[in-house]
């Protein structure tokens, strides 16, 4: 059964992504338009730094490791989760009445619906962040180290994709996606790439015990950095708060199957 | 005079349309004032922990960062042009607008400025009403730079609207979109200083920055709003405003004359 699934999803990738390829010369300036955005995003930090040598204590490369992890993490969610992030206008057309039809969970074709390459730019630039950090700061040794930063980077990936998959649902009772919502997916990256403790409490805990991204960048990336001492947290739970990103995702997933229970089409 | 009513009624009926999301401009509030707020809380981190001193204060930066998001509908942020215009070049229903008996550039041109006014005068009014009492934006120090701002305004919006117009125009180049047009916005976001103000970059480049074209779009009139340029600058500003809107202007029309030898109409 399982065997079925992976066939289908690379079928309907195969077509998603030849369909992407067909405007050759746009699609690579659109890849290399998302590796931009976020280099200069970078460039603008790198010029603060410049002008005012730290960000409380924070040097240059410890923000880049935390810019990496959050852009990675959050271009790999957006390259897999674009159907869920398109999710409203499918609804407003009536649209996602044909996948009701189709003898497969819905969650499952709007995963295989389209897988955006572009989103290679923006992982590629996030993986270069990372990698130049990890090289400043001498990180690369430690193998437990390593293996805890993929995991963050999987869960990370993991709590925005959960985070597109709340959006699609809250569309079944909205009709359309409420733009309100990029505060916690594009306004979370944003506020990801940079230590917590500079924000104010509210938000601090708005982005760890309701959108707890900040147990996927802040609390592993503190470990990477040996800072774990002013977490203010036993180490064990930021060596293990990765796992919160997977549950978050299932969490996200049950509220979809529920808000598609309820669904009334908009007819058409 | 007659010959310009047209380009009027064509302005008068784009910003009635776009007024009419009334819901979607509310949502858009909460999401920047969010946005806002985070990039504040990443300034302060800067601000708090350095001993140097930056040539804008605290305070200043915020405000700065403020009107960013009070006029960002008017800059040249989004990744779409004009979707109209897109999806005209897509159909082929272009020939329709080479059919009408105007000027095809002041038509685009006019497309242009409702788009960028109708979100903007939404947008701008609330920011101001909630930012200026509860979250730290300033007030023009006296009438003079406040009016100095209000007419270097008027200067960024022709710069904005004739740079989006050839970016329009580059779409007769590009069938399937948006090429170019996801370069572009992360380019000038940097030069007219959205992504840090333009002052905290490194000396080595402000004259550079202060003499690019999108330094007219936000930095300038931004700095006339809070006084960092006194109102006796507003001559200079709106000087260097207009020289470039003129580039742009002929830039975007020697386009046109080129992309339409090259159109070809497509469907029927």
């Amino acid at each position: 059964m399982r065997n079925v699934y992976l066939r289908l999803y690379v079928r309907y990738v195969a077509a998603s992504v030849r369909a992407q390829l067909q405007y050759r010369a746009s699609f690579f300036m659109m890849t290399l338009g998302q590796f931009l955005a976020i280099a200069i995003e970078f460039a603008g930090i790198q010029a603060l730094f410049d002008r005012f040598g730290t960000m409380r204590g924070w040097s240059l490369p410890e923000v880049a490791l935390l810019y990496g992890m959050a852009n990675t993490a959050f271009a790999l969610a957006d390259m897999f989760g674009r159907g869920f992030d398109q999710f409203g206008t499918m609804v407003r057309s009536g649209d996602f009445d044909r996948l009701l039809l189709r003898p497969l969970p819905t969650a499952f074709q709007l995963l295989a619906q389209d897988l955006v390459l572009m989103r290679l730019g923006r992982i590629l630039c996030g993986l270069l962040a990372l990698s130049w950090a990890m090289g400043q700061l001498a990180i690369t040794t430690d193998a437990a180290k390593i293996v805890l930063l993929l995991f963050s980077l999987l869960g990370g990936a993991c709590v925005f994709f959960g985070l597109f998959v709340l959006q699609a649902a809250s569309c079944f009772r909205t009709i359309e996606t409420l733009e309100i919502w990029s505060t916690v997916t594009y306004g979370g990256v944003e506020a990801a790439q940079f230590p917590m403790p500079l924000y104010r409490s509210w938000m601090r805990d708005l982005f760890t015990f309701i959108v707890p991204l900040a147990c996927l960048n802040y609390l592993p990336a503190s470990v990477l950095l040996n800072r774990s001492a002013d977490l203010g947290v036993p180490p064990i739970l930021a060596w293990t708060c990765p796992i919160i990103g997977f549950v978050f995702l299932a969490i996200s997933l049950r509220v979809w199957s529920f808000g598609e229970r309820h669904y009334l089409s908009t007819g058409s | 005079m007659t010959g310009l009513w047209p380009y009027f009624a064509l302005f008068s009926a784009r910003f009635r349309t776009l007024i009419q999301y009334r819901e979607a401009a509310i949502a858009g509030m909460a999401t920047q004032l969010f946005w806002g707020l985070i990039k504040i809380m990443i300034l302060e981190g800067f601000y708090h922990g350095t001993t140097r001193t930056p040539p804008m204060s605290l305070a200043q930066a915020v405000t700065y960062t403020w009107l960013g998001q009070a006029f960002l509908a008017m800059l040249p942020f989004t990744a779409n042009p004009d979707p109209d215009v897109r999806n005209m070049i897509r159909t082929g229903a272009v020939a329709y607008e080479l059919a009408r008996p105007i000027d095809l550039y002041s038509l685009w041109l006019s497309r242009q400025f409702a788009a960028r006014t109708a979100p903007t005068l939404l947008r701008c009014v609330p920011i101001f009403l909630i930012a200026v009492p509860f979250l730290g934006m300033g007030l023009p120090p006296t009438l003079a730079s406040g009016a100095a701002f209000v007419v270097s305004l008027a200067g960024a919006l022709w710069l904005v609207c004739s740079f989006m117009t050839i970016i329009t125009i580059s779409l007769l180049w590009t069938i399937s979109g948006d090429g170019i047009a996801r370069l572009v916005p992360s380019v000038t976001l940097l030069l007219s200083g959205l992504i840090i103000p333009l002052p905290l970059f490194p000396p080595a480049l402000q004259t550079f920055l202060k003499w690019q074209p999108f330094s007219g779009v936000a930095d300038s009139p931004f700095r006339l709003y809070f006084g960092h340029l006194p109102p006796e600058a507003l001559g200079g500003v709106l000087l260097h405003q207009l020289a470039w809107s003129l580039v742009f202007v002929l830039i975007g029309r020697l386009l046109l004359r080129r992309g339409l030898r090259l159109l070809t109409v497509q469907g029927g």
